[in-house]
């Protein structure tokens, strides 16, 4: 039987929802119709998240070298320095920069982001070029092994010895796609939620080696991982360098602007500078062929 | 001399009222169906934001691209399912039953079954997956498995085996003590008059309850991914981050919809029928 307060409902039902759609309407079209985009890149004329404040996204815990004391705001660290230098590019003065926990999986959500762009080592691909708009690359990234001094995969020399490790990579990095793509190990590999959950396989020795980025990698083994070691850089991607970029919304009005600074810390020597101080020790470790 | 049994008039007046009742209503359930989900599509499809939520959550080349890495994740939740299932029915019965010992000497074992469920009730089970998942290995002893596979079993068995057992519980407790009593009378022992009278009774009582457990568990099966097995969830998220689209986890839903809707119907089917022998 079906009563009429049912039916009530029903229509009430029907009401909210059609009540929800303009709402919708306004916040979506915010997005895309923005990409008419200003070409000067001065402070005032930027389309902003938070008016006359960059908003800056970045994942928590930040871990070493690229934030420090998991603190983004403080500009030390590689990612913090460089992101305040291209804040300071765009015009914006140190307290001008609000800093916002983006985890990785909401940085590429559909919708409205709540930064101005997100710095959290994310790799430059076509493909996800298709879903959010990245900057020029920041950093040329290496891949890294990393295995215990004792273990059976400390004297490695060549990426072939490791086909029958067990390696553990973290989620949604391009480590993994190194491993499967360059490695190619017989057992499949662990892929852990967080960095530090994989560094723990490794002290636990749930895993025989670890993949993770150069700079990551000379973190584990000098503060995380006791009696660990580097055993050798890799590049995940035949051809071209992987690089790191901003991340933006697709369609961001500030990517033109983003890019120019980027160009500009590069020309300008800033960029290797910063590289340097933080990221000084990545050089130098053996490649692995 | 017998008459033929008719139905009276009054009776045919009442089943031909039933009739058309019961007609008008299913057409009007039919028509409010129809027009409620046309409603929804068209708002659906027609807000500005639909190409976008087509595009990262209903994209077809995702969605194959990615359908055959979920699907052998997916077969991992299966086998970690499959194999947790039974030890949580054994170690969930032991824990009910070392509960219902009255004797005085049992009474750390009684303790012990107590304060089992209360920890391992009280702790979400993501936490337990992780203390679990890396806390084991850690302790460096022999025998102990370092695959995630083995320790997230585990971790599921020790959470679930605590609700379970309260299922069991509750279950035994439903037994009326005339029962217990007249067991007793014709001399079992406590152990026969669990065994012969008193489980087979509360086990079919409970057993709507604990398929509600098992579906809960079905998807939970999920959780085994953050101390590192590559499950369907994790082979989703693996291939989101690659592509930056939503679609693959829409193809994990999928899956586990795939799984745990026929087990709710088998559990709705199960309740129908004991309603039915109860004669109502």
């Amino acid at each position: 039987m079906v009563r009429p307060s049912m039916l009530l409902a029903l229509g009430a039902l029907a009401t909210a929802v059609v009540a929800c759609a303009p709402a919708d309407n306004t916040a979506t079209s915010a997005g895309p119709g923005a990409s008419s985009a200003p070409t000067a890149c001065t402070k005032d004329q930027l389309k902003l998240r938070n008016a006359g404040k960059l908003t800056i996204g970045t994942d928590k815990p930040a871990y070493e070298p690229w934030f420090k004391d998991d603190d983004p705001s403080n500009g030390q660290g590689f990612e913090s320095a460089v992101a305040f230098a291209v804040a300071g590019e765009l015009g914006f003065d140190r307290d001008e920069v609000k800093w916002e926990t983006v985890k990785f999986d909401t940085a590429f959500a559909p919708g409205e982001k709540k930064f101005d762009f997100d710095v959290n080592q994310v790799s430059i691909t076509p493909e996800r070029a298709g879903a959010v708009d990245f900057s020029k690359g920041y950093y040329t990234v290496k891949q890294a092994v990393v295995a215990l001094d004792k273990g059976k995969y400390a004297g490695v020399t060549g990426l072939a010895q490791l086909a029958d490790a067990k390696i553990g990579v973290q989620v949604g990095t391009t480590s993994l796609d190194a491993v499967q793509n360059v490695i190619k190990p017989s057992e499949q590999p662990k892929v852990y939620t967080e960095q530090i959950d994989a560094v723990n396989a490794l002290k636990n020795g749930q895993v025989e080696a670890l993949v993770v980025d150069l700079p990551t990698a000379f973190y584990v083994t000098a503060a995380q991982v006791e009696g660990s070691k580097i055993v050798g850089q890799f590049s995940s991607t035949g051809g071209t360098p992987e690089e790191f970029g901003l991340v933006m919304e697709k369609g961001s009005a500030l990517k033109s602007c983003v890019d120019k600074a980027v160009e500009a810390l590069k020309s300008k020597g800033e960029l290797a500078k910063i590289e340097q101080q933080w990221l000084g020790a990545a050089a130098g470790a053996p490649e692995l062929k | 001399m017998t008459t033929a049994w008719v139905k009276s008039e009054r009776q045919l007046d009442r089943e031909r009222l039933r009739k058309t009742r019961g007609r008008r209503s299913a057409s009007i359930a039919t028509a409010s169906t129809i027009v409620v989900l046309v409603l929804i599509v068209t708002i659906a499809t027609n807000a500005p934001g639909w190409p976008r939520v087509q595009e990262t959550f209903f994209n077809p080349q995702e969605f194959m691209k990615s359908l055959p890495d979920i699907w052998d994740g997916f077969l991992l939740n299966v086998k970690i399912f499959l194999i947790a299932e039974p030890l949580i029915l054994i170690l969930g019965l032991l824990v009910a039953l070392a509960r219902g010992l009255k004797a005085p000497v049992f009474f750390p074992l009684r303790a012990l079954a107590v304060a089992y469920v209360d920890i391992f009730r009280g702790v979400p089970t993501i936490l337990l997956v992780y203390l679990i998942g890396f806390g084991l290995p850690a302790l460096r002893l022999q025998g102990i498995p370092s695959d995630p596979v083995p320790l997230g079993i585990i971790a599921l068995t020790l959470s679930y085996g605590a609700y379970v057992a309260e299922v069991f519980r509750s279950g035994i407790d439903s037994i009326h003590p005339s029962q217990v009593a007249a067991a007793r009378s014709l001399g079992l022992g406590h152990g026969k008059t669990m065994r012969f009278v008193v489980l087979p009774q509360a086990v079919r009582r409970v057993v709507p309850p604990l398929l509600n457990d098992f579906i809960s568990l079905q998807k939970d099966t999920a959780l085994v991914a953050t101390i590192g097995a590559v499950e369907a969830l994790r082979q989703a998220q693996i291939h989101a981050a690659k592509s930056f689209n939503y679609t693959p986890y829409l193809v994990a839903a999928l899956l586990f919809i795939m799984l745990t809707v026929p087990m709710a119907r088998f559990t709705d089917y199960l309740s129908a029928r004991t309603q039915r022998r109860r004669g109502q």
